[in-house]
């Protein structure tokens, strides 16, 4: 009886388009969260200047205080053209209208861009101490065998950051799968035009409290959970990042 | 697309000559003086450009954000996005804020300061002395604690909202206080972070020293190891107090309505904005510039906890936790 909840859930035609849409933002999320990070990780660690560089890590980091909903409101703002203080750029894009901007195609961008604005700073700060954890003699021989800091980026810097690189990774690809609070607010500001079973998420919330089918909800929660629980297991046994005992 | 421009440089800079081996080895001397080339310039001018935008990237919504209330909802649309408006009109929309549904807003914040507070005192009673223990004493199935403190750490707690709703329902605490403050109490992060600690900074021979002078396991934890733990408590506090403030999800499906903490309560203006949505005709309205006032201070405790902790937030404390 319990595969039936899973059968009629995979059945559900709202399932399959959600799971693409949670599996293309957290490709975009992915890849530019990883590029941008460990550049900006880079360039910070490479300011000499020791306010300046505690500074711009600061000034990166802030916006962590706006999680969850609220980042979300600020977001709303930002994205219509009408109030927007970035309205050049959405109009450079061809969006006029709110609805436009928050149009289904957009939809990963934006949600990339809010999870990035957020969430970014922290991780950034986690790789900058991990580039402080490289020992100084190991950067003082590459500059001394004539690396430039491009070199020494991509040959020293990058692949002793690997372990780190890839904790932020599955973290982040386990939270993806999770998206719930952007596309529920987005979706009630904008009437709908985000559909309100946009995430995989809001399907188990639709299951569980407009259907009252809690069964269904927990098949896609348990989905959910098993990948989560499964990435983080395989990174606790395989990652290397918490070997201590 | 930052990232090639920047891989072009290597390029240039391998025309530098290659000192191979026979540096290696050799103790470091004085850094020779180094005469940055045209190369060097442009790779140091691009890395600047690259902070510089990202700089403003994250910064722009929150300068736009702190202007926005001192505005009306006319000059929000007409006037210059960084342009301050006036004082009369922050404290008109202050005074609409407050006056929507009675100051629900003081009662969200109320809800909020009670869940995460509560929470912040249970997690602090259970994950300290959980991570001294996993760290200080060997007990049977320690390493299959630690393990599943680990996986369970890193399972984001979305994941968890809708099998805890489940789980309290049947307990009937749904709709209760105790049904946030308890999920949120759950913090095995906490528990990891008072294990790094412990295990990293504090030696078992300090406690065994204080063992042999007579003190039980009691007093070791309460006056040898306690007042060691400072940062970490500060620590686990923090990540705790911003955690769950912002947490939306869980408290959006626990307690709905007069109960909900201020991020829940927050989405729920937003339905009372004409601009997004229309049906909301007769009832009383609120305005853009009143809506970014009402963000503003959903968030400003943990903005105000974030410039206090501004010193060891940007140490990258959090990798040194961690670091073998």
């Amino acid at each position: 009886m319990g595969v039936d909840n899973f059968v009629k859930v995979f059945a559900d035609y709202r399932f399959w388009p959600a799971v693409q849409h949670v599996a293309l933002f957290v490709v975009i999320w992915l890849i530019s969260l990883t590029i941008l990070v460990v550049l900006l990780a880079l360039l910070v660690h490479a300011i000499r200047v020791r306010w300046l560089s505690s500074a711009s890590r600061f000034l990166f980091y802030i916006p962590g205080a706006l999680a969850g909903a609220s980042s979300v409101m600020l977001w709303l703002f930002l994205l219509d053209p009408a109030v927007s203080p970035v309205s050049g750029i959405l109009n450079a894009f061809g969006l006029e209208t709110f609805v436009q901007t928050v149009s289904l195609d957009n939809l990963p961008v934006i949600f990339t861009l809010i999870a990035f604005w957020a969430g970014a700073g922290g991780w950034i700060i986690i790789m900058y101490g991990a580039l402080n954890n490289i020992p100084v003699e190991v950067m003082e021989a590459a500059r001394i065998d004539g690396a430039g800091p491009v070199k020494t980026a991509w040959h020293i810097q990058i692949p002793l950051m690997r372990k780190w690189i890839s904790y932020m990774a599955v973290m982040s690809l386990a939270a993806g799968t999770q998206l719930f609070v952007e596309p529920r607010v987005l979706s009630q500001a904008s009437k709908g035009v985000v559909p309100p079973d946009y995430s995989l998420n809001q399907l188990a919330y639709l299951f569980a409290f407009r259907q009252n089918d809690f069964n269904g909800s927990a098949a896609i929660s348990l989905l959910l959970l098993v990948v989560a629980a499964g990435l983080s297991a395989l990174f606790v046994f395989r990652g290397g990042l918490f070997e201590r005992d | 697309m930052s990232a090639t421009d920047l891989s072009t440089r290597p390029s240039s800079l391998d025309a530098a000559p290659g000192r191979g081996d026979r540096d290696r080895g050799r103790s470091p001397r004085p850094s020779s003086p180094r005469r940055p080339g045209p190369a060097r310039w442009i790779g140091r001018v691009l890395g600047w450009s690259v902070i510089g935008v990202f700089l403003l990237f994250f910064v722009i919504p929150i300068v736009w954000l702190l202007l926005a209330p001192t505005k009306t909802a006319r000059q929000l649309l007409l006037d210059g996005p960084f342009t301050f408006g006036a004082f009369d009109t922050l404290a008109s929309n202050w005074g609409e804020l407050m006056a929507f549904q009675d100051g629900i807003v003081w009662v969200w914040l109320g809800n909020a300061t009670l869940y995460t507070g509560v929470a912040l005192i249970i997690t602090l009673v259970v994950s300290i002395p959980a991570g001294y223990a996993l760290a200080m004493v060997e007990f049977r199935f320690r390493r299959a604690l630690l393990v599943t403190t680990l996986i369970v750490m890193l399972i984001p707690n979305t994941a968890l909202v809708l099998p805890i709703f489940l789980e309290l329902s049947s307990l009937k605490l749904v709709g209760t206080p105790l049904s946030v403050i308890l999920p949120f109490s759950f913090f095995p992060f906490g528990v990891y972070l008072t294990y790094i600690y412990f295990s990293t900074a504090v030696s078992r021979d300090l406690l065994n020293a204080a063992r042999i002078d007579g003190a039980g396991e009691f007093r070791v934890f309460a006056q040898v190891a306690m007042p060691l733990a400072t940062p970490v408590i500060a620590l686990v506090g923090f990540f705790s107090l911003v955690g769950n403030w912002n947490n939306y999800f869980l408290p959006f499906v626990m307690v709905p309505g007069r109960k909900s903490p201020i991020q829940v309560g927050l989405a729920e203006l937003l339905s009372n904005v004409p601009l997004f949505n229309p049906t909301t005709a007769g009832s009383v309205t609120i305005s853009l510039p009143v809506l970014a006032l009402a963000t503003l201070l959903s968030v400003a405790p943990v903005l105000i906890i974030f410039l206090f902790s501004q010193r060891f937030l940007v140490s990258g404390l959090t990798a040194g936790g961690t670091k073998e």
